[in-house]
């Protein structure tokens, strides 16, 4: 998925923001995919355009056996209850000027799906899901914490009961100690209804935790999919690595004894990625062929896939 | 509260700080005391509201009135008592004997000034060199914070850098007078990991260098535990708790950071494994609860906890914290 870079009166492109470059991946029924990276490397532009949220996506994107790209607008319009997406930010998301009970209530009636006293149960029923009293569903959203709204954006996400959801960065804007209620939340939710998440965050202990697999992002491509234990336990991309080895564990005597690397430099700009390897500037280990060729996704065995010259 | 004879250079001692807004009195900090020895560093942990960064502002006097104002307590600074200091004091000891880094370099980083202006300005002010001198130190600050080609883009704008090479830069113009303290407020909060990652080794490299003290405040439990000697835990416009960091982390001695350890998802978990859950909600500061300010989301709570607030206690070396429940029956999860 490209941007336009545009400049002058006429809007004239001038340059495309790489914001992913040729990424394939899947997301097995039931799990949850984490995917990690840093600002700019396209995780949230995926999660959209998996949502075909964005025109001028060039790819396919098959969603439970039909490709969501070949969809004529109304047919798409309907292939929505089957997925939705939470939001990071609790302040933005929600209409300051609906009601808790009318943004959650929302989708029902978009989707002609309740009316009346069905309308008002299933309404009081997601208040419930989401551990919040239905009471409050005549409460503005600048009288809940960040947390409670958070749970209202993932109640109006449930409202059509979706069968995947896409979260975006769903607790990087909470307090620590609600982050965890949060987190548990989501993945009792997860249980209870079946879903399946694409969850996207930059914090990897976040990620971690609550993912099956993960999938690493760097500069609009994947580095790195495996397993969440084997990619803590056996990372292989040297971006993982030292990603990895950026995260402090607070536990000062494990922390102690871990390997840091540090990188160089700062992320280059996706309009202008490096040639073959996006990452072959910062990397400790690169060699020539780096610098040429872009290495291929592959799985070295396992399901474990990398992208990298070095890994065989 | 120091317990041994290295030179302490920072003593909060009771620091009040109060705003008065449309919901009333709020207690942004409320009775702190916490101590800074010369070239040691210390966190001071806490969530949003807990009073970390106002306490900060506090030391500088950088405090807006209205609303806010330091209602009480005493910040001695190398001897003196800056909460009795002029205006015209404080003035030579912001930037120069104690430097700030804040969380959005953006706020603190003069737009239209070039980067060489900025810091050359400083270097002149407060250190009177004159501008032949204080070009080149300036260039000489940039290269030690990792700047690449520093000489020419000292003379670049702000706008023109990332964000991580702001906060180098921020940290370039806060070391520019090499000052006893610099205190660096939530430093990595907008940046990603690997930023993160050079930007507090860079602080650390440059503590030892220098020798300045250094106080990192932040939510971010892994942070503390990599980069600071001891640890203050704040709730509320209080401290809760304060050990080295080994200490806190092996025997954390108040419910409050025993919940915050075990809710924060690590690196090194089981993947699934359950995290423990802080109950309720961060607390309202102009409508607290009466007692400790901590009870209605404790396991612990006892009916004392409601109506009378606990005092800091010693439970080891350096160690203290305020709870009435018995510490010895307190353990991490």
């Amino acid at each position: 998925m490209y941007f336009p870079v545009t400049a002058g009166i006429l809007q004239k492109k001038v340059a495309d923001v790489k914001a992913v470059d040729g990424i394939s991946f899947f997301i097995k029924k039931g799990e949850t995919l984490g995917l990690v990276g840093e600002s700019g490397c396209g995780k949230t532009t995926t999660g959209r355009c998996i949502l075909q949220l964005y025109e001028g996506m060039r790819g396919k994107i098959i969603f439970d056996g039909t490709d969501l790209t070949q969809l004529k607008r109304e047919q798409m319009r309907r292939m929505r209850r089957h997925m939705q997406l939470i939001f990071q930010d609790p302040f933005a998301s929600l209409d300051p000027r609906m009601t808790a009970g009318e943004i959650i209530g929302e989708p029902l009636k978009v989707h002609g799906l309740a009316k009346g006293r069905e309308y008002r149960d299933q309404v009081a029923e997601l208040f419930r899901m989401v551990e919040l009293e239905p009471f409050m569903a005549d409460r503005y959203p600048h009288e809940f914490s960040g947390g409670q709204r958070q749970r209202i954006g993932i109640a109006r996400a449930l409202a059509v009961r979706p069968s995947f959801i896409v979260c975006d960065e769903p607790v990087s804007a909470l307090d620590v100690s609600i982050q965890a209620q949060i987190i548990i939340l989501l993945e009792r939710l997860r249980e209870e209804l079946s879903l399946t998440y694409l969850f996207i965050a930059h914090d990897l202990s976040v990620v971690r935790n609550i993912s099956d697999r993960v999938a690493v992002m760097y500069l609009g491509r994947i580095v790195e999919i495996t397993d969440s234990d084997e990619l803590y336990a056996n990372p292989l991309h040297p971006y993982t690595v030292a990603l990895l080895s950026a995260v402090p564990i607070p536990d000062p005597s494990v922390d102690r004894t871990r390997e840091r690397i540090i990188l160089t430099g700062d992320v280059p700009s996706p309009i202008n990625p490096p040639r073959g390897c996006n990452f072959h500037p910062r990397c400790q280990q690169a060699i020539d062929i780096c610098k040429e060729e872009t290495p291929e996704l592959r799985n070295i065995g396992g399901e474990h896939w990398v992208a990298c010259h070095l890994v065989k | 509260m120091a317990t041994t004879t290295d030179e302490v250079i920072l003593q909060v001692k009771e620091l009040k700080t109060y705003f008065y807004t449309q919901e009333g009195e709020v207690k942004a900090v409320d009775g702190l005391s916490y101590f800074v020895r010369r070239g040691e560093s210390v966190g001071l942990v806490g969530e949003s509201a807990c009073g970390k960064s106002v306490s900060a502002l506090s030391v500088l006097r950088l405090i807006p009135y209205p609303p806010g104002i330091i209602v009480g307590g005493e910040i001695m600074f190398q001897g003196r008592d800056l909460l009795k200091a002029s205006e015209e004091d404080m003035r030579h000891i912001r930037g120069n004997r104690i430097a700030m880094v804040f969380q959005e370099p953006t706020t603190s980083l003069n737009p239209v000034l070039t980067v060489k202006r900025q810091i050359s300005e400083s270097l002149e002010l407060h250190r009177g060199m004159d501008k032949d001198a204080s070009l080149q130190e300036t260039i000489r600050l940039l290269r030690l914070v990792g700047i690449p080609d520093a000489e020419r883009r000292a003379q670049d704008y702000p706008f023109q850098f990332s964000g991580g090479m702001q906060q180098r830069i921020m940290i370039a113009m806060a070391l520019s007078c090499d000052p006893a303290l610099l205190i660096a407020d939530e430093p990595t909060t907008s940046v990603d990991v690997t930023v993160q990652a050079q930007l507090l080794e860079i602080i650390a490299e440059l503590r030892e260098r220098l020798g300045t003290a250094v106080i990192i405040i932040t939510h971010n439990l892994g942070v503390v535990a990599r980069y600071v000697d001891r640890v203050n835990v704040m709730y509320a416009g209080k401290l809760v708790e304060t050990a080295p960091t080994d200490e806190l982390y092996s025997r954390p001695k108040h419910p409050y950071t025993i919940g915050l350890l075990a809710s924060v998802p690590r690196l090194d978990s089981e993947r699934k494994k359950s995290l423990r859950v802080i109950k309720g909600l961060p607390p309202n500061l102009s409508r607290l609860p009466g007692g400790c300010s901590f009870h209605p989301r404790c396991d612990y709570a006892m009916d004392r906890c409601r109506t009378e607030s606990p005092v800091l206690e010693e439970v080891g070396p350096e160690h203290l914290r305020a709870c009435f429940y018995d510490a010895a029956k307190l353990k991490k999860y």
